[in-house]
């Protein structure tokens, strides 16, 4: 490293910022391609799918260790980005009178940091509407299926091996199924366990797909989030305009030959995947 | 073309030293030819000032034919400017409109402290270039011409491109960052690229850039103003090669 700093120097922060720009870039694709499953037209398909994303998302270990990369570059992009802005405040005390900056660059490339924070403060109330229910809430829901045969309707809990259980077999609690004469109760949450026996005999999906459809149908507030949401991805869409092939700049990749490419492609991909996340909660509210 | 004259209004950045508060000072200007330097026209207005007892206006200027890099100035908001490619000196009065009002400013950077009027100290560039930007060369009396060491002519024309810089900050001056990566990409680059400096290659682009830290520049957000800005067309592609340089001594 010699006398390098690479944390502190100019170049160094440029590199994190990039990489943890990037490797934020491959987690929107993970996390676009679990939404898009609530696109599913399968019966049941759309919950089922997105539910058992979601447990994949919690459950995995390997997920478990790329989620905790995430945090760690959520805060690390934001806390250099911002480090970043104030020394370049710092860098001219004394601004232009007159000053014609659109005549050289585009306005996402000028307002990196507005974006950035839109979409932190994005990031925040969307954690607390779904992640923080997901991980904390003691009242999550839990996936049920109604299953019609011979004209009668049945709720069921679907496990996550693929079984079914009749929901009314299974109490919330241990003391509850000995008290009603239950033949299974759940613990920890999830878990399905046998009450003679009191081991676990299965593992029950959160229904994270009835907490997501139920946000953006709340009779009040519903259309206002699914405005804010479009908004929201909007604003994502601007910063990875410039951001995605900027990232490429920083860590010294560009040559005539494939930099066109790159430019492109960001264009390209900020743009797709800010349209496909943003189509989620408007598919929600106007057709489900 | 037949010359032409035009009347304009000019609102000029005056302070009077380094420790004083500036600020903008309007004048009138009549029958400025359209066939004069922008330069010649601040000449003009001087006399106009000199002839009214007042103090002309500082700004820095030299060749007066766009090699030198000593004048500045930040034109309507821009670097140099309007036209691209030229330096102030290059930038002729046909640009602007009859009656038309013009912002004359110094480069604002912290690197860049104003000393009078329109003139900037410049000496952090100087500083950042004796950091590195240089190649050791043995002056024993046996110096080997640079002609005999063959070189790539793609290189050679890439190290030429980079070596067009001339310093005169237009690139931090329109960085909304005050950055210096576009300067600093290209000294590091002119060398880099050519095997007389890749010898020092390491070191050089380490010290550069430390330097350029400590003059207090921002930091690049890759915007690109600097490569629209530039009066000698320097390639961001310089700034992208610096990183690499960069990162390549950083982990060696």
């Amino acid at each position: 490293m010699a006398n390098s700093a690479f944390l502190k120097s100019s170049l160094a922060k440029k590199y994190w910022m990039a990489l943890t720009g990037l490797f934020l870039c491959l987690f929107l694709i993970g996390h676009l391609l679990g939404n898009l499953q609530l696109l599913s037209t399968e019966k049941y398909g759309a919950a089922l799918r997105f539910n058992q994303y979601a447990h994949f998302m919690t459950t995995n270990p390997a997920v478990k260790v790329l989620s905790w990369l995430t945090y760690i570059s959520i805060l690390f992009h934001a806390i250099d980005g911002f480090w970043l802005t104030v020394q370049n405040r710092k860098a001219r005390p004394v601004g232009y009178v007159k000053n014609s900056p659109s005549a050289n660059t585009t306005w996402a490339s000028r307002n990196m940091a507005l974006l950035g924070s839109l979409i932190l403060l994005f990031i925040v109330t969307h954690m607390a509407s779904f992640w923080g229910r997901m991980h904390f809430d003691k009242n999550m829901p839990l996936y049920k299926v109604e299953i019609e045969a011979m004209g009668q309707k049945q709720s069921f809990y679907q496990l996550v091996n693929g079984q079914f259980v009749p929901v009314e077999q299974v109490a919330m609690s241990l003391v509850e199924a000995r008290e009603k004469h239950m033949p299974k109760y759940i613990h920890n949450k999830t878990e399905l366990f046998d009450t003679n026996a009191k081991i676990q005999i299965g593992e029950l999906y959160k229904d994270l797909y009835k907490i997501t459809v139920d946000f953006f149908k709340q009779p009040t507030y519903g259309l206002l989030y699914v405005i804010l949401y479009v908004i929201s991805m909007a604003v994502l869409a601007f910063h990875l305009s410039h951001g995605l092939a900027s990232s490429f700049q920083s860590i010294g990749m560009s040559h005539p030959k494939y930099s066109p490419f790159i430019d492109k492609f960001g264009l390209v991909f900020s743009i797709v995947v800010s349209v496909l996340f943003a189509i989620l909660p408007v598919y929600i509210y106007f057709v489900l | 073309m037949a010359t032409k004259y035009i009347n304009i209004n000019l609102k000029v950045w005056r302070q009077k030293d380094a420790k004083a508060k500036g600020q903008m000072e309007s004048y009138k200007l009549d029958k400025v030819s359209t066939d004069s330097s922008f330069l010649e026209m601040l000449d003009q207005l001087n006399e106009q000032l000199v002839n009214e007892r007042k103090e002309p206006v500082a700004f820095d200027h030299d060749c007066r034919e766009g090699i030198c890099g000593m004048c500045s100035l930040y034109i309507n908001g821009r670097a140099h400017g309007p036209d691209r490619f030229i330096t102030t000196c290059q930038l002729h009065m046909r640009s602007f409109k009859d009656g038309e009002t013009i912002f004359i400013e110094p480069w604002r950077s912290k690197a860049f402290p104003v000393i009078k009027d329109l003139v900037v100290d410049r000496s952090s560039f100087d500083r950042i270039q004796q950091a590195g930007g240089f190649v050791s060369v043995n002056t024993s009396g046996n110096t080997i011409d640079a002609n005999a060491t063959p070189i790539n002519k793609a290189d050679a024309d890439r190290a030429f491109e980079a070596a067009a810089c001339i310093g005169c900050g237009a690139c931090v001056a329109s960085c909304k960052n005050g950055s210096a990566m576009l300067f600093v990409g290209a000294k590091v680059s002119q060398y880099a690229l050519l095997p007389q400096g890749k010898v020092e290659a390491h070191d050089r682009v380490l010290n550069m850039v430390r330097q350029m830290d400590e003059e207090g520049f921002g930091n690049c957000t890759n915007t690109g103003a600097c490569e629209i800005e530039c009066p000698k067309g320097i390639s961001l592609e310089n700034i992208a090669r610096m990183n690499r340089e960069y990162l390549k001594a950083s982990l060696s």
